[in-house]
């Protein structure tokens, strides 16, 4: 069993060499990048990115007034004094605590299962593809990436009621299954790169393929599940059309629909309501703050393959 | 569909050759057996949550199902009428001039902010972390803080013209100029990333030997930088495209449709005749002539771009 971690250790560094464009880059291009400083350019994207960073601002402004004071201008004056009492009113009439822990459970829920199914089901495709199922398998999952939601959503809203699946476990489910399309085309391009001599070496000494899977294969592909996690973490977070339809019970609501309700139902208390606003986006932007490179590379190594 | 069928067959055709193999090494086909478990459950449960819908949204097609009570069929009238009825077609005429506008638009912006990052510039990591900030947030949470922003600032700041005075939201002709600007705002965070990543492909030699040679910048961009990042166009634009003509949490957002009809677009129309219309048959309908609109024109898009890469 030590060899084999061994060769697992060894393995995994090779697949990470492989897999370092990334420190390449960095490496090419900042320390041995001999161009001058380019300040037009550097001023350039400094005034451009004005236009990501106006919108927050509206929204941090706004959210800290008072009604009064935000008839008064355009909205862009700091407010002074500032009112944070914005905040616990719209936590309490959003209902923003349970909104709050019906989205992080639907997130936390789907990003789990989705990293435990796709990685299986892409695996057993990956090394199996010269086989007329697998490969059949590999392309029903990849032609569904072709289906557009809407013509679903009608049917589903019937299924998802009839099967009493309107509810966060509904949502768990239907974000793991409708994320295999996407994951499974990400992963198997990985796994066909990783070395089969590994695996039948560890059969040889008598592993299981499940035991392949979880000792040598599931540690290998970190990088593929940190892209996979984040990319279905920020689609369940953010999602609004799917909860729109599925979730029935006004207490499964999650962040965004909570969001939308509150809307139609105060649309003038825009101070309230900007709040709450602020507060639907904080978790996922502070989390992406302090891991922003991580983010970046994963979501870029995603979409490259 | 075709491809369910064609899986279920190849799933027969799989289990001979797995008895096959049994009779040849127990010890594979119980790696076999274990591989075809680990995918058999995931199989299905596509195909019911997903698979499923999709047949039963075509069933249903075909008949005049409002939603709830009895049914009948009704050939292809929902079909005939659907090219007949202005609201459809109007929401079809907003999809796309929205989408494609949109695509053009996020395009030129997120290659030139891309480009600029690319330079050598001062604190480059900062400034693509806040370029991809939009990335992670709600578009239809964002989508109200813009709706703020062009109902109640905008006519303040812009008093002087009318388009903006007025709130533009309002304005039945050019209502779709502020959805375009949201979608923009919202997409080309991710564009500017995949587009860096294409232009840290390049090796630095390149353009060291064309100002040797004496290309201008413009020459420099026409013959090295787009024909070697044309991959990563053809991903964005594909992505784009598909992504705006399904749009509807920037619409839900900022107009909701309106006013009038005037920003409706198809997935908001499916959405609304369907669940609250009684049109549930009549937008089944809708949402396969969607399909396969969108299917067609992504094939068209991979091989017109595909094609003008090879040229290359």
């Amino acid at each position: 069993m030590t060899s084999t971690t061994n060769t697992a250790a060894q393995i995994q560094q090779d697949v990470a060499a492989i897999d370092e464009p990334q420190r390449r880059r960095r490496v090419s291009s900042d320390a041995e990048d001999t161009r001058k400083t380019n300040w037009w350019a550097t001023a350039l994207i400094a005034v451009c990115s004005l236009t990501v960073l106006v919108p927050l601002y509206l929204a941090v402004v706004v959210a800290l007034k008072t009604p009064a004071q935000l008839t008064e201008g355009t909205g862009f004056e700091w407010p002074n004094p500032v009112r944070w009492e914005n905040f616990p009113e719209a936590w309490q009439r959003t209902n923003f605590g349970q909104a709050l822990m019906n989205t992080a459970l639907i997130t936390v829920g789907a990003v789990i299962f989705t990293l435990l199914t796709s990685s299986v089901v892409s695996y057993a495709i990956a090394r199996n593809i010269h086989r007329p199922f697998f490969k059949g398998v590999f392309f029903y999952f990849l032609a569904a990436l072709f289906i557009p939601f809407p013509i679903i959503m009608l049917p589903l809203v019937k299924q998802t009621a009839l099967l009493g699946l309107d509810n966060q476990v509904g949502m768990i489910i239907l974000y793991t299954i409708y994320g295999l399309s996407i994951n499974i085309f990400i992963y198997t391009a990985y796994i066909r790169s990783i070395p089969i001599e590994l695996e039948e070496a560890a059969r040889m000494d008598g592993a299981s393929t499940w035991r392949v899977f979880r000792s040598i294969i599931f540690p290998l592909l970190m990088p593929m599940n940190a892209t996979v996690g984040i990319l279905t973490c920020v689609w369940a977070w953010n999602d609004f059309i799917m909860p729109l339809v599925v979730l029935t019970a006004p207490s499964a609501r999650t962040l965004p629909l909570a969001q939308y309700v509150f809307q139609g139902q105060f649309n003038t208390d825009y101070t309230v309501a900007f709040a709450s606003y602020l507060m639907a986006m904080a978790p996922l932007l502070i989390v992406y703050i302090f891991s922003q490179r991580w983010v970046i590379s994963g979501v870029t190594r995603g979409s490259i393959k | 569909m075709a491809t369910m069928t064609e899986a279920v067959r190849a799933s027969s055709t799989g289990g001979t050759a797995r008895k096959r193999a049994t009779r040849l090494r127990s010890g594979e086909s119980r790696a076999a057996a274990t591989f075809y478990w680990m995918v058999w459950p995931a199989v299905v449960a596509f195909a019911l949550f997903h698979t499923l819908p999709v047949l039963i949204g075509i069933f249903f097609s075909f008949t005049n199902y409002p939603g709830y009570g009895d049914w009948n069929f009704i050939g292809f009238s929902n079909y005939i009428n659907l090219f007949k009825d202005d609201r459809v077609l109007h929401a079809y005429g907003f999809s796309f001039l929205f989408a494609i506008v949109a695509t053009i638009l996020t395009n030129v912006i997120s290659l030139s902010i891309a480009l600029g990052l690319n330079a050598k510039i001062k604190a480059r990591n900062f400034w693509r972390g806040i370029y991809f900030v939009p990335y992670v947030l709600a578009i239809l949470v964002i989508g109200y803080v813009f709706q703020f922003f062009f109902s109640n600032s905008l006519p303040k700041i812009l008093a002087g013209i009318p388009l903006f005075a007025d709130n533009i939201l309002t304005n039945e002709t050019w209502a779709w100029t502020a959805i375009v600007a949201l979608g923009v705002w919202q997409a080309c965070a991710f564009a500017i990333i995949i587009y860096l990543s294409g232009l840290q492909t390049i090796p630095g030699e390149l353009y060291e030997a064309a100002s040797i040679d004496g290309a201008s910048p413009w020459r420099q961009f026409t013959s090295i930088t787009f024909p070697l990042i044309s991959a990563f166009f053809t991903i964005n634009v594909v992505l784009s495209l598909k992504g705006f003509l399904q749009v509807f949490d920037q619409v839900v957002a900022l107009t909701n449709g309106g006013p009038g009809t005037a920003t409706e677009s198809v997935t908001l129309l499916i959405f609304r005749g369907g669940f609250s219309g009684g049109e549930f048959a009549y937008q089944s309908a809708n949402a396969v002539v969607f399909f396969i609109v969108i299917t067609i024109v992504s094939l068209l898009q991979f091989r017109v771009l595909q094609r003008r890469e090879a040229d290359f």
